[in-house]
């Protein structure tokens, strides 16, 4: 027994590893002098650590303009995409009505959806619609396709609310609105976050519509923008900047990572595949 | 519970009428399902329709008078041209090696969380990162592992100056390592929600009577989580056949590297051959509704569990 126990936690250890080694390849160029790049000896570690990649890709309007782009829209995209989702997941939990299943199904196809499809039919709309190159252009592709993944996701919680207690509170005296703020919202809450932090990655992840739909500084993201850093010095390697903004974007998905695995492996599984 | 329950339903049932509280039921839920169904159709179904019009055009962007109906004939010129078949070949490629390595990784993955007593926390955590990670992202980070310059691997390896990015296969090879170490975590915690269902008894049964690890595997879990591979392998693989941000990344297509995703974009917007490129749209997405339809028919993958029906 404890032998096997062993050979777990070292199996354990060598996903550790597996986790991590390019997580910190990643921050060892980030720290690395742009001339380590092209010395021709390349090494895992940096030969001295410096901030220098940082403060110039902060220095830069291309990165910190899709910093805040990226930011902004994938928030905005998450928060109305939960919002509708919401809606969506306490029908299916709680109520009977025609069109339910249509719905899951319609949520399933849209998720196996080939989104380069859409790209040359989107670029000419919202060329037309004046919305290429803007937030609103990005935010649009971003809620049909995160809702999927919201929808699945929240409904599976949903559906674990022992939905009765809103009565059995209204039988002690609360009121309707009492009985949904104290009992109902404690217990959707962590469903409705859960649900937000898997569609926020979603959006934060997104490359083919950022690069398709956005032109200038004003909307592109950072995962388009990393492609606009090659080239961006003429004399030296653009690696360590890149790197060094991909751990600037790495930053928030480790942070909710580190706090919230438990429930971003409960909502993940739950979401996908239904006991 | 259920006998406090009953009786109520079976009157709505038995009842010819709707009551009024069905009926408001019932629309409530329409009325609440009804910014989904419009988000999700607004910018799928209406732009695929469009494509489906603008690839029957002769249509560039840079050449709007020069529009002219040609039936059928732009989607002859893409599979007779042996660029289609090139991209499809990789894609293909891709699709195969990455779901296959992932199955297995992903498993493996999956029995670790399962079996590990000490650290089940951190473990999940480190599994964790490299989903949530950005695929770009990902995508550099192998790029420059493998890269001449600023590479370790050729170093590690002891191969000096091999250029990775400078054929095709070896090509595919990187593109491959980046995908599997972003997505084995997703296919594994699909696999572990399967595995967790998988009766605990049954093992014990079948270890009582003799079966060996190996015949446990293949007799017990396997079969009892069918449902929850065929829905992985289902996502995995679309997921793979859509592959666009690795490969952009690394080659730009270069080497015959390019998938079918990428073809897509760099005829609609590289290229702003709408005409052409729509057709190419049409064709992906005819693939990928292939894909779905084999593994429901042909495979009988069980997606009543995904949709969340009861």
């Amino acid at each position: 027994m404890t032998k096997s126990t062993k050979w777990w936690t070292i199996a354990g250890i060598v996903i550790v590893i597996y986790s991590f080694v390019p997580l910190l390849w990643m921050i060892s160029l980030a720290f690395k002098p742009p001339s380590d790049i092209v010395s021709g000896k390349p090494s895992f570690l940096p030969s001295s650590f410096t901030l220098d990649n940082f403060a110039q890709i902060f220095s830069q309007p291309l990165f910190t303009r899709a910093l805040i782009n990226s930011v902004g829209i994938a928030i905005i995209a998450t928060v109305i995409s939960v919002v509708i989702a919401m809606f969506a997941a306490y029908a299916i939990a709680r109520l009977e009505f025609p069109g339910k299943k249509v719905l899951l199904s319609l949520a399933l196809g849209i998720a196996m959806f080939p989104q380069a499809a859409l790209v040359g039919p989107l670029f000419d709309m919202w060329r037309g619609l004046g919305i290429y190159d803007t937030w609103l252009g990005l935010i649009i592709p971003y809620l049909t396709f995160a809702l999927p993944l919201s929808i699945w996701t929240m409904s599976a919680f949903f559906r674990q609310i022992p939905w009765e207690m809103e009565h059995a509170a209204q039988v002690d005296g609360a009121t309707q609105w009492q009985a949904f703020r104290k009992v109902i919202v404690p217990l959707a809450a962590p469903g409705v976050f859960t649900t937000a932090i898997l569609t926020f990655f979603f959006c934060w992840n997104d490359f083919l519509f950022a690069i398709s739909l956005t032109s200038t500084d004003s909307a592109r993201t950072v995962p388009a923008a990393l492609a606009f850093f090659q080239g961006a010095s003429y004399f030296e390697s653009p690696v360590p900047y890149i790197m060094a903004a991909s751990v600037i974007v790495t930053i928030p998905v480790v942070i909710l990572v580190l706090i919230f695995q438990r429930r971003i492996v409960a909502g993940l599984t739950s979401g996908a595949v239904k006991g | 519970m259920t006998t406090l329950e009953n009786p109520p339903l079976q009157k709505e049932r038995g009842k010819p009428a709707m009551s009024e509280r069905v009926k408001g039921e019932r629309k409530l839920g329409i009325y609440l399902t009804l910014p989904s169904y419009v988000v999700m159709l607004l910018v799928t179904a209406y732009p695929l329709g469009y494509a489906l019009v603008l690839s029957l055009y002769n249509f560039r962007l840079t050449d709007p008078e020069g529009r002219s109906f040609v039936g059928l004939r732009n989607y002859l010129v893409i599979l007779t041209d042996p660029m289609w078949w090139n991209d499809f070949v990789t894609t293909l490629a891709i699709t195969i090696v990455t779901v296959a390595v992932e199955l297995v990784l992903g498993f493996w993955f999956a029995f670790v969380m399962l079996r590990i007593v000490r650290g089940r926390g951190p473990l999940r955590t480190a599994i964790l990162i490299p989903y949530g990670i950005v695929t770009v992202v990902s995508a550099f980070i192998w790029r420059y592992a493998f890269a001449i310059d600023s590479g370790f691997v050729n170093q590690w390896l002891h191969l000096t100056d091999f250029d990775w990015f400078g054929g095709r296969w070896s090509a595919i090879v990187v593109i491959c390592l980046s995908e599997i170490w972003k997505t084995t975590p997703f296919i594994s915690l699909l696999l572990l929600a399967g595995l967790v269902q998988v009766p605990e008894d049954m093992q014990e049964a079948a270890k009582v009577d003799g079966a060996t690890a190996w015949q446990r595997l293949r007799k017990v879990t396997l079969p009892n989580m069918k449902a929850a591979i065929m829905v992985a392998l289902l996502f995995r693989t679309l997921d793979a056949w859509r592959i666009f941000d690795n490969p952009y990344v690394m080659t730009a297509g270069a080497n015959n590297t390019e998938t079918i995703s990428f073809l897509a974009y760099r005829q609609n917007v590289t290229l702003v051959n709408l005409g052409m490129g729509s057709a190419v749209s049409v064709l992906l997405f005819l693939t990928v509704v292939a894909i779905a339809w084999i593994f429901i028919k042909v495979f009988k993958t069980d997606l009543s569990q995904v949709r969340g029906d009861q």
